[in-house]
């Protein structure tokens, strides 16, 4: 009876591990599969920490598994010092071991806080690309002051080149992510945040809001598209013979609830919109209703 | 006289006493978050009046001695609670009653009239943190109000007992308290409104 | 502006229009009442309810009540999750599944708030209330009506977050609602007020308990109990309420702002007219996450006791124990930035409270270690409380390690907000709150009921749900590495998100058969309690005082105080088998029952819902409902009862005269 229960113990995990490993192999863990540097170095970081903290992790599943087999009540043969209640080396032990773990990790933290700063340029060869990012119900708006178009759910981006996002929202509170390129930032009415990251394999990468905005937001989905420098340059023309125009009229038109919004164009994105969207946050508000939509 | 004496060391003793020194210093807390609040929103002014144009600094400062005032009765009355002599407890109360009735009322006919002139909490950040912070110390002065009627009336009928004594030992500290945070708020609402940091 | 309007506010027949789901749960709920009404009447047991319960002010009872309703909510909260489950299983591609994005956020953030306010809130308060008076060696808590208090305060609480499912909606802003989301423009149903007064309610009540407990421990220990002979467990209570102290004002503060941004159209939080949404965030932090260890530490603190009793062994580091626990109460409050580090508040402040963060890890480690060495050289019992404390070490440090990987800015970036996040916080909330106040309860039940709970189906219990716990979240560690964000109510189909999810569905069924088997395990418990029935006082062989009265314990508790010499006095009398010198018997006295705080939570509960539909005069009479209990009890100085030789116990009787 017992060796059928360490049999089912042992095999059954072991073949529920195997048969995930298959399945796990198909997918595309998208953190661990990073695009882009930024990403690539948060990878880098999430592997080191836990790699750090199965110094810990370990030992302590061997000792709970060791002292449960040995001291079970069950094993006449194990000593048992009922009132051995402290020990100098043992907890300087696991008071300093972790201590110094955390010591390290503390330093890497604190290092790579500043390394991998969302605000900080990417430091590159290239000439940096700005693109102004406002997340709308329920989609993500992006501009390219630069060329003066607009895209809505399509962030189209030249490879190996720095892209400095500058964020802000015209909805609740939004959270942009494209997991293989970069990290999470988030984007408030009235608050501009920066994101900058790059591109260093050309493809296609799923990007999302992840933090929640309203009942239209699992619809806030968007493709960022990394690409050699002269698809870039035909996307922007492509953009440029779109009939519609982003001025404010336009973007009036664009700010009404709606989900799931295939990429769109503009051809014109006027230069004032960006600071016109935060700053009517920050301007006198006759009512709360008054600034977004009505639904 | 000693009876009294007596009564009052041993609410000190007693776990009322440390159970209501803890609550104050969650109001502590609480007072400590809006505070927090305030500082962060005083400046969101949405385009609407600062601090500096809305305060008066007499008005501000005859509330301020007018609160102070009643702490030293309120602490008065409790001098007369421990030399045991009942009605100077209840004169003293009285008088403390006045005197904070007389600060809330400062208090709300200056928000009514803020509110009048059209800069009510709706207006910014800045007028909502106001009205809140130092309308929630008005509330407390309220809920204190009415517990000195209460207690006042108590001691009319009661006398000074184990009860009302421990009451008004508890009371004492909590408008002591009151007076504290009123403090704060002179410093950091008002003078610092009016000198426009 | 619509504060105040008319008589019934804003009610009116639409707050009854609901979807079939929403019907089938009021219908659930209804129904269940309606049983226990049905029931009460036709056994004729009003009267002993009303007079044996519902007024009693005996912390043992008022812990039965606690724990009663919290595990009604669980299993609410619980069917929450399993709807969410369900509908990320099929709600891939071009099926939308069952439940509207709008009920499906109402959905998850009720999961959240009732799972963390009334199920984990409820069981700790609950056994904080059956063990602390019990373990120092007293009678009673230091405000035995404010316990009352805090216990009606809590159904109240309760009650007004269930009455949203059956009228009006519930906030659809996730368990914290943030700003502006959860602001009038973009919330405008009364959801979010429903949360916010629920909270409210339920908030007062656990700060006054804050407040109650921390006199209890310092004023109420027995004579020769000096803090550190106390229990460890006492220590975590400490620590906790402590934490409740200091955070629960907080939380007031900030939903009582939301609320007047939302009535009056003030500017706290509004993304215009110089709101501050990310002050709200920070508050809210401020006060959650000293809300997790509130919730954690009694629970570490009833792993220690359970793992020194079953390996017959002295807790191992109790000095060490005693600073762990308070250099985590102190850390506590200096992390609260990591929950949102990708709001952009610069590297030098992440790295900060990224550092703090990992601070925090250590003393938790300590206690871990010293867990594991009470069992190195024991005698180990392998009983079913045991078996939740291997299942908590296992999945709480894997959560822990995750944390640990959240905690650096940078990696946080790329896993903030996503599965992984949500599976890191249910790893430390399920098998450290959970399973160490599942093992409380299997622990002292027996002293509340006179009877242990059947051992063996508590260990599959147990067994499921460690088992249904890793198959329903590891699939959620892996999925946010894939780049899952949370609270998704519809995914694409080339993501491979489908099969994970319907493997975390299992593993929500296997849990609930989990929780299915607890419920068999205390009802065949009850049909065969008299073989079950403890008759020492003391199945566990113990080690600390509880165990020293006979079982059930009397509300008195003590019929004399224990003197204490020593920690774990009882267990080293029972070794040295030293006799008890008892002094003498003396007349106590004991609160008498009282129903105000019913009517305290009546006056609440109807506070509470003249907020929410903004109803001017049902709001007065609550609140002068309250200020008038109030006044009423102070003025009342009747409150005790003399309890002489002759009200003892049969049991206690015995006892004296045999000592005597």
């Amino acid at each position: 009876m017992k060796k059928i229960k360490v049999i089912f113990l042992t095999v059954i995990p072991l073949l529920v591990i195997y048969i995930s490993y298959l399945y796990l192999r198909t997918v595309n863990f998208a953190i661990l599969n990073p695009k882009g540097q930024v990403a690539s170095k948060e990878k880098d970081i999430i592997l080191f920490a836990m790699m750090l903290s199965l110094f810990v992790l370990i030992p302590v599943f061997i000792m709970l598994v060791v002292f449960a087999i040995r001291y079970n009540e069950k094993n006449l043969k194990a000593k048992y010092s009922p009132n051995f209640d402290h020990s100098k080396i043992f907890e300087s032990i696991w008071w300093g071991i972790p201590t110094i773990l955390i010591i390290i990790l503390s330093i890497v933290t604190w290092q790579s806080s500043h390394s991998l700063d969302p605000y900080k340029p990417i430091s590159s060869s290239k000439a940096p690309l700005n693109i102004q990012v406002v997340s709308m119900n329920w989609k993500w708006l992006f501009i390219y002051p630069d060329s003066q178009v607009a895209a809505v759910n399509d962030l189209t981006i030249p490879i190996n080149t720095p892209v400095n996002l500058e964020m802000t929202s015209d909805a609740p509170m939004n959270q942009l992510w494209i997991p293989q390129l970069a990290g999470q930032i988030m984007c408030m009415p009235g608050m501009v945040t920066h994101l900058n990251l790059i591109g260093n394999t050309a493809g296609t990468y799923r990007g999302v809001s992840s933090n929640i905005s309203g009942k239209g937001f699992a619809g806030m989905t968007f493709n960022a598209h990394v690409v050699k420098d002269s698809e870039y340059k035909n996307w922007i023309s492509h953009a440029r013979k779109s009939p519609n125009v982003l001025n404010l009229k336009g973007y009036q038109e664009l700010n009404v609830p709606s989900e799931y919004v295939p990429a769109t164009y503009y051809s014109y994105a006027s230069p004032d919109l960006f600071s016109y969207i935060y700053n009517k946050y920050m301007s006198p508000a006759n009512d709360n209703m008054n600034v977004g939509m009505s639904y | 006289m000693d009876k009294s004496v007596d009564l009052v060391e041993k609410v000190e003793k007693s776990k009322t006493y440390l159970g209501f020194w803890i609550y104050i210093m969650t109001d502590c807390v609480l007072f400590a978050s809006l505070f927090a609040v305030y500082a962060v929103l005083h400046h969101n002014t949405n385009g609407g009046p600062s601090g500096q144009s809305l305060f008066s600094m007499p008005y501000a400062l005859a509330e301020t001695l007018i609160l102070l005032t009643s702490s030293f009765t309120s602490g008065l009355s409790m001098i007369a609670a421990r030399n045991n002599h009942r009605s100077k407890v209840i004169f003293w109360l009285v008088v403390t009653f006045l005197l904070g009735s007389t600060f809330l009322y400062l208090e709300l006919h200056e928000f009514n009239h803020l509110v009048q002139t059209g800069d009510s909490w709706r207006v910014s950040g800045f007028l909502s943190s106001y009205f809140t912070l130092v309308g929630t110390h008005g509330l407390h002065i309220f809920v204190g109000l009415l517990w000195m009627t209460i207690l006042t009336l108590v001691v009319m009928k009661r006398g000074l007992t184990k009860g009302s004594v421990k009451g008004l030992t508890l009371l004492n500290i909590f408008w002591h308290f009151l007076d504290v945070i009123w403090i704060f708020i002179f410093s950091v609402v008002y003078l610092m409104g009016h000198v426009g940091l | 502006m619509y504060i105040f309007a008319g008589i019934l506010g804003l009610l009116n027949i639409d707050a009854f229009k609901h979807d079939l789901i929403q019907y089938f749960g009021v219908a659930a709920m209804t129904l269940t009442a309606g049983f226990v009404v049905l029931a009460l009447t036709y056994f004729k047991k009003w009267k002993w309810l009303f007079s044996e319960w519902l007024t009693s002010l005996d912390p043992k009872r008022i812990g039965v009540m606690y724990i009663a309703v919290a595990v009604l909510m669980l299993v609410k909260a619980g069917t929450d999750a399993g709807m969410m489950r369900l509908q990320q299983s099929i709600s891939v591609g071009s099926n939308q599944g069952f439940l509207k994005p709008s009920h499906y956020q109402q959905v998850f953030s009720a999961h959240g708030t009732t799972m963390i306010f009334f199920a984990a809130m409820g069981l700790m308060f609950g056994l904080i209330n059956i063990g602390v008076p019990l373990l120092i060696g007293s009678r009673d808590v230091a405000f035995p009506f404010l316990n009352s208090v805090s216990f009606w305060l809590f159904v109240a609480g309760m009650l007004l977050l269930n009455t949203s499912l059956a009228i009006g909606d519930f906030s659809g802003a996730g368990w914290l609602a943030y700003p502006p989301l959860s602001e009038l423009q973009f919330s405008p149903s009364t959801g979010v007020d429903y949360w916010i007064w629920s909270l409210q309610i339920a908030g007062i009540g656990s700060l006054l308990s804050g407040i109650n407990f921390i006199v209890t421990i310092i004023k109420n220990r027995t004579k020769g109990m000096s803090l550190m002979k106390m229990p460890m467990f006492v220590w975590s209570v400490f620590g906790s309420m402590t934490l409740v102290i200091f955070a629960f004002p907080i939380l007031t503060v900030t939903i009582t702002l939301l609320y007047l941004d939302r009535l009056l159209g003030m500017h706290f939080f509004t993304g215009a007219g110089g709101g501050n949404p990310m002050m709200y965030v920070n508050l809210i932090w401020a006060w959650g996450h000293p809300e997790v260890y509130i919730l954690i530490l009694p629970a570490f603190g009833i792993f220690s006791e359970i793992v020194a009793t079953f390996s017959r062994k002295r807790l191992f580091g109790y000095t060490s124990m005693v600073w762990a626990i308070w250099a985590i109460v102190l850390l506590s409050f200096t992390v609260w930035l990591h929950h949102f580090f990708t709001m952009g508040s610069g590297a030098d402040v992440n790295g900060f409270f990224g550092i703090m963060t990992m601070i925090i890890a250590i003393p938790t480690g300590v206690k871990i270690f010293n867990w594991l060495f009470t069992m190195f050289r024991g005698r180990i019992k392998f009983a079913s409380p045991m078996i939740w404390f291997m299942g908590f070490i296992i999945l709480f440090s894997i959560g822990g390690v995750a944390g640990v990987l959240l905690a650096v800015p940078p990696a946080d970036f790329q896993l903030n907000n996503s599965l992984f996040l949500v599976a890191h916080f249910h790893s430390m909330i399920v098998s450290g709150v959970l399973f160490g106040y599942f093992a409380g309860l299997t622990y002292w039940f027996p002293k509340i009921y006179g009877f242990s709970l059947k051992d063996e189906i508590g260990k599959y219990a147990a067994y499921f749900w460690i088992v249904g716990f890793i198959v329903a979240f590891v699939p959620l560690y892996i999925l946010g590495i894939m780049g899952a964000t949370r609270r998704m109510n519809h995914y694409s189909s080339n993501l491979g998100f489908q099969s994970l999810f319907i493997v975390a569905g299992i593993g929500v069924l296997i849990i609930g058969a989990g929780l299915f088997i607890q419920v068999i395990q205390v009802a065949s418990s009850i049909r065969d309690r008299k073989k079950l029935q403890d008759k020492t006082g003391d199945p566990w062989n113990g080690r600390t005082l509880e165990w020293s009265v006979s079982s059930p314990a009397p509300s008195y508790n003590f019929a004399i105080l224990p003197v204490v010499k020593e920690r774990d006095q009882f267990w080293n009398e029972k070794q040295n088998q030293s006799h008890k010198s008892h002094n003498k018997f003396k007349d106590f006295y004991m609160p008498k029952n009282s129903y105000l705080g019913l009517v305290i939570a009546f006056f609440a509960f109807s506070l509470g819902f003249a907020a929410v539909w903004h109803i001017l005069w049902l709001f007065i009479f609550g609140l002068v409902g309250v200020i008038a209990v109030i006044i009423i009890r102070s003025l009342n100085e009747n409150r005790e009862l003399l309890v002489t030789f002759n009200d003892l116990s049969k049991a206690d009787q015995l006892a004296i005269r045999n000592e005597q």
